[in-house]
Formats: C-alpha cells, sequence, structure tokens
C-alpha cells in the first residue's frame, strides 16, 4: 500500500521507494491513462498526479494509486540515448582542482558511466541524469552564470545534465553538444524523458 | 489585426496553457485568472479555450485595424473607445481604426480582453499563451506588436455579465500539506492566524508573502517533487511564496499547503501590499 498524500484540491502526490520505483509507477500510470488527469511527474521519490479540477473523484483516484502495482517491467526498455561531447568547457580545469584529478581524468570519469533521467524541471527539457562518478560530485558555482549557451553539458552536486536552451546557470560547464535536446516542432519536444538512460561519448578532434 | 500602441508594465497572449508536457519540464501556464479569461471569450462568442489578452494593471491602448467585437473583463479598470467610456464584462463593437485604451485598476492585477475569433498567433505546444519562466509562446506585447484575428462563426448571445465583487481581505482557502510534517506542529495555525502581505517580487510565476514565519520542524532538504499550481512552497527564509501559472514543474522546498482550485483566480489578482488570509477546509 503507497503513501498517497493530497496536493490541493486537483492533485496526489504518490510515494515511492526510490527513484526506479518512481519511473515504474510513473510508466503504469501513464498506461492506466485514469480519465481527468492531465499531467504524471515523478520526482526523486515521489509521482505527482495533476487531475483538472472538478473532472474526477479525488478521493477514488487516491484509493487506485495506492493499490497500483508497476510489474516487474522495466521502467524503460530503449537503449541508452547517445549524447556527443566536446570536453572544452570553461569549468573544466576547476572540476579538475576541486576533485583533484586531471582535466583528461575528469572527461574520460564523466563520459565512462551509464546516466539515467531522474526526472526533468527547471527549463523545458533539462533532465537530471543520476548516475555521476562519486569523485566528480562537486558544488554548484558560488555566483550563476547569467547566460549558459545551449548544449552545455554540465554537472553540479550527484547530477549531470545539458542545458537545452539557453538560460541562466550555476552548474559546472564540461563541455557541449551539438545534439538538440529540445525542439518544440519535435514530437516529442523533448529528446530526454524521465528513466531514459543516457550515454556520453567523447568526441575527438575537430 | 490589433496593432498595441502601448502594452502596459506587461501584457501577453494567453489561453488556457499547455497541460501534458509537465514531465518535461513545461509548465502549464495560461492565463493567470483563468475564469476571467473564459468569460471574456463567452462575451465574444468565443470557445472558452480563445487566446486574448492579458493585461498587468492596465495602462494599456491597442488600435484596431479591422471592426471587432471585444470583451475586457478580470481587475475593473477605465474602458475606452476612442476617448468614450465604455463598460467591462459586456461585447463592445470596435469600428475599423477605434483605440482602445485602459486605465488603471482601482483594485486586482490582471484584465482580459477577448476578441471574436481569438488572438490567432502560432500555438507552441498546442498553445498560444506566453510561460514567461520557460519563454515559450509569443514574446509580451511590445509597442507595434501585430496580432492576428481568427475567423468566427457562433453568435454573441449575451450583452451583459454580473460578476461577483472582491472581498477587502482575500480569503484563500488551503487544503494541509502535502509537507506539512516538515514544520513544527502549530505551522497551519500560524498559517491561517493572521494576514499576510503581497510583496512587489510578484510575476506570473508566484506570489512572494511577508508574515509570520513557518518554522521547519526538520533540517535537511527534500528530493525535489512536481509543484502543482497554487501551492504555497516554503523556503528555508520561512517566507511562503504561492505557485501560479507559470510556475516550475518541479521544486525541493517543502509545500506546507495548497490554494484550492476556486481561489487561484483570486490570488492570482493579489498586488503588491495587498493582505490576504488563509483559511483550513
Amino acid at each position: 500500500m503507497r503513501t498517497v498524500r493530497r496536493a490541493g484540491d486537483g492533485g496526489l502526490l504518490v510515494e515511492t521507494s526510490g527513484l526506479d520505483d518512481a519511473h515504474r509507477l510513473h510508466r503504469a500510470l501513464r498506461d492506466a491513462a485514469f480519465p481527468g488527469v492531465t499531467d504524471i511527474v515523478p520526482g526523486e521519490r515521489t509521482v505527482l498526479l495533476v487531475a483538472e479540477p472538478g473532472a474526477c473523484d479525488l478521493d477514488r483516484l487516491a484509493a487506485r494509486v495506492a493499490v497500483l502495482e508497476p510489474g516487474e517491467a522495466a521502467a524503460e526498455d530503449a537503449p541508452p540515448v547517445e549524447i556527443p561531447v566536446r570536453y572544452d568547457g570553461e569549468d573544466l580545469a576547476e572540476v579538475a582542482e576541486l576533485t583533484g584529478l586531471s582535466v583528461r581524468e575528469v572527461a574520460e570519469r564523466h563520459a565512462a558511466a551509464e546516466y539515467s533521467v531522474a526526472y526533468l524541471g527547471f527549463s523545458p527539457g533539462f533532465g537530471y541524469l543520476t548516475g555521476l562518478d562519486e569523485a566528480l560530485h562537486v558544488p554548484r558555482r558560488a555566483s550563476p552564470r547569467t547566460s549558459v549557451p545551449t548544449g552545455s553539458v554540465a554537472i553540479a552536486g550527484p547530477y549531470a545534465a545539458v542545458y537545452p536552451s539557453p538560460s541562466p546557470g550555476g552548474w559546472r560547464l564540461l563541455g557541449r553538444t551539438d545534439l538538440t535536446m529540445w525542439d518544440v516542432r519535435r514530437d516529442p519536444p523533448s529528446l530526454l524523458r524521465p528513466g531514459l538512460r543516457v550515454r556520453f561519448v567523447e568526441e575527438r578532434g575537430s | 489585426m490589433i496593432e498595441v500602441v502601448r502594452p502596459g508594465p506587461l501584457a501577453t497572449v494567453q489561453d488556457l496553457g499547455r497541460p501534458g508536457y509537465a514531465h518535461l519540464g513545461v509548465p502549464r501556464s495560461g492565463a493567470a485568472d483563468a475564469p476571467s479569461l473564459r468569460l471574456a471569450n463567452r462575451l465574444v462568442g468565443n470557445p472558452e479555450d480563445a487566446a486574448g489578452i492579458e493585461f498587468t494593471l492596465g495602462n494599456a491602448a491597442l488600435r484596431f485595424r479591422c471592426a471587432a467585437w471585444i470583451a475586457v473583463t478580470g481587475a475593473p479598470l477605465d474602458v475606452c473607445l476612442d476617448d468614450r467610456p465604455h463598460g467591462m464584462n459586456a461585447p463592445l463593437r470596435v469600428l475599423e481604426g477605434g483605440t482602445l485604451t485602459l486605465g488603471t485598476p482601482s483594485r486586482g492585477l490582471r484584465s482580459y480582453l477577448a476578441v471574436r475569433g481569438g488572438v490567432n498567433c502560432e500555438p507552441t505546444l498546442g498553445s498560444r499563451s506566453t510561460d514567461l519562466l520557460s519563454h515559450l509562446g509569443p514574446p509580451p506585447l511590445a509597442p507595434g506588436t501585430h496580432l492576428p484575428v481568427g475567423a468566427a462563426d457562433a453568435p454573441i448571445t449575451v450583452d451583459l455579465a454580473p460578476v461577483p465583487s472582491a472581498l477587502a481581505t482575500p480569503v484563500l482557502h488551503i487544503v494541509p500539506g502535502p509537507r506539512d510534517d516538515w514544520f513544527v506542529p502549530d505551522a497551519l495555525d500560524v498559517l491561517t492566524s493572521a494576514p499576510y502581505t503581497v510583496t512587489p517580487a510578484g510575476n506570473r510565476v508566484g506570489v512572494r508573502l511577508d508574515g509570520p514565519l513557518l518554522e521547519r520542524a526538520r533540517e535537511g532538504e527534500l528530493s525535489s517533487e512536481g509543484m502543482v499550481t497554487g501551492a504555497l512552497q516554503v523556503p528555508p527564509n520561512g517566507r511562503p511564496i504561492l505557485f501560479l501559472t507559470d510556475h516550475p514543474t518541479t521544486g525541493g522546498y517543502p509545500v506546507i499547503a495548497v490554494v484550492r482550485h476556486h481561489d487561484i483566480p483570486t490570488a492570482a489578482q493579489l498586488r503588491p501590499g495587498d493582505p490576504v488570509r488563509f483559511r483550513l477546509s
């Protein structure tokens, strides 16, 4: 039996045992397609259901969600998305200094890990990727940049990410990619989605 | 075609937003006071989800390059067509070349204009709304912006719509949680005990409030989780932020309570300096 919390009179916040459970529940809730539910938003240990006000009986929905079993299927069966990266970011040297690694080791460790999209937020298409090598866990910059260019490959705390569009940001920039992460003319507009696996592949030369 | 002569402090195109993309980091957006936009649309025979204009603190002027039917709703302000005063919450005929001017609202923050046929700019992800957090949809209106008007077929069937008047100190009804257990046991009593004041740092993303501090019972950081419109998110300084329509899809500060959907339009009309009370229900 899951804990289902009220998020106002149009939302339910469902607790999960962790990220993998959140992704499996997210998938099960999408498959269930409960009428009146407009958005299903996974977090690190939760899934939020947003219903159109007045369109469904929240008590009944909560009761059904509490006993929903996501089953044994993996949250994600698609192969990992490969993101080509040129490791020439502005903060590469600083990250090397903070971690005691060489610039080369920083790039290699970043490209060696396999990541998974924990959840999206901050801006459209911005995925928080888990799986970052612990040696690369560094705090955000003390003062955020007012503008980080599209395609910047960055890290902060336990997360890696790619900036899908230009925005202010305090993450440490390791490099950049030419891959289009976000395009409103594409369906879906975001390359990343919750649960998707991701690899970074170093692009040399150029 | 409508030409923006003067947009006032902030004017944007809004419809009912782009639900269904929150898991990709896209806020719902749409009219902050959605019932006012819906009413304006009904008054000119549009579907309720047609795009109109959301004005912030009025002070705007529009020139109509073709004749149109319009309606102005929301925060009450002076409406003039070619310098002749007209009423709100009623369909108005504008002749070709006519100029509409909007004064400053006597109370409230956001007024809405619907035009028969709807504002017909290019949609993004199924909506024409300007999302100021994510920079989706058309940019805010500027002097010289031209807005195309769509075709209309439904008849206009209403002459005037009565609207309820606002309370001197608005009351927002709340549902506790989802993270009220992150606060000291009497935090909900504190939240509902005395009025809060709306600070100047507010926009379509949210309203920052000043008042009795909401004290946390536990240390540490909440894992990031999905956020709803109306959420009262409490950063470490103890002063709540009330999320409006352009709010971020996820957040890491605990939400002590959420404003009921019926009262979101009231919240969207709060302006800096206004008092507001919360009530459990």
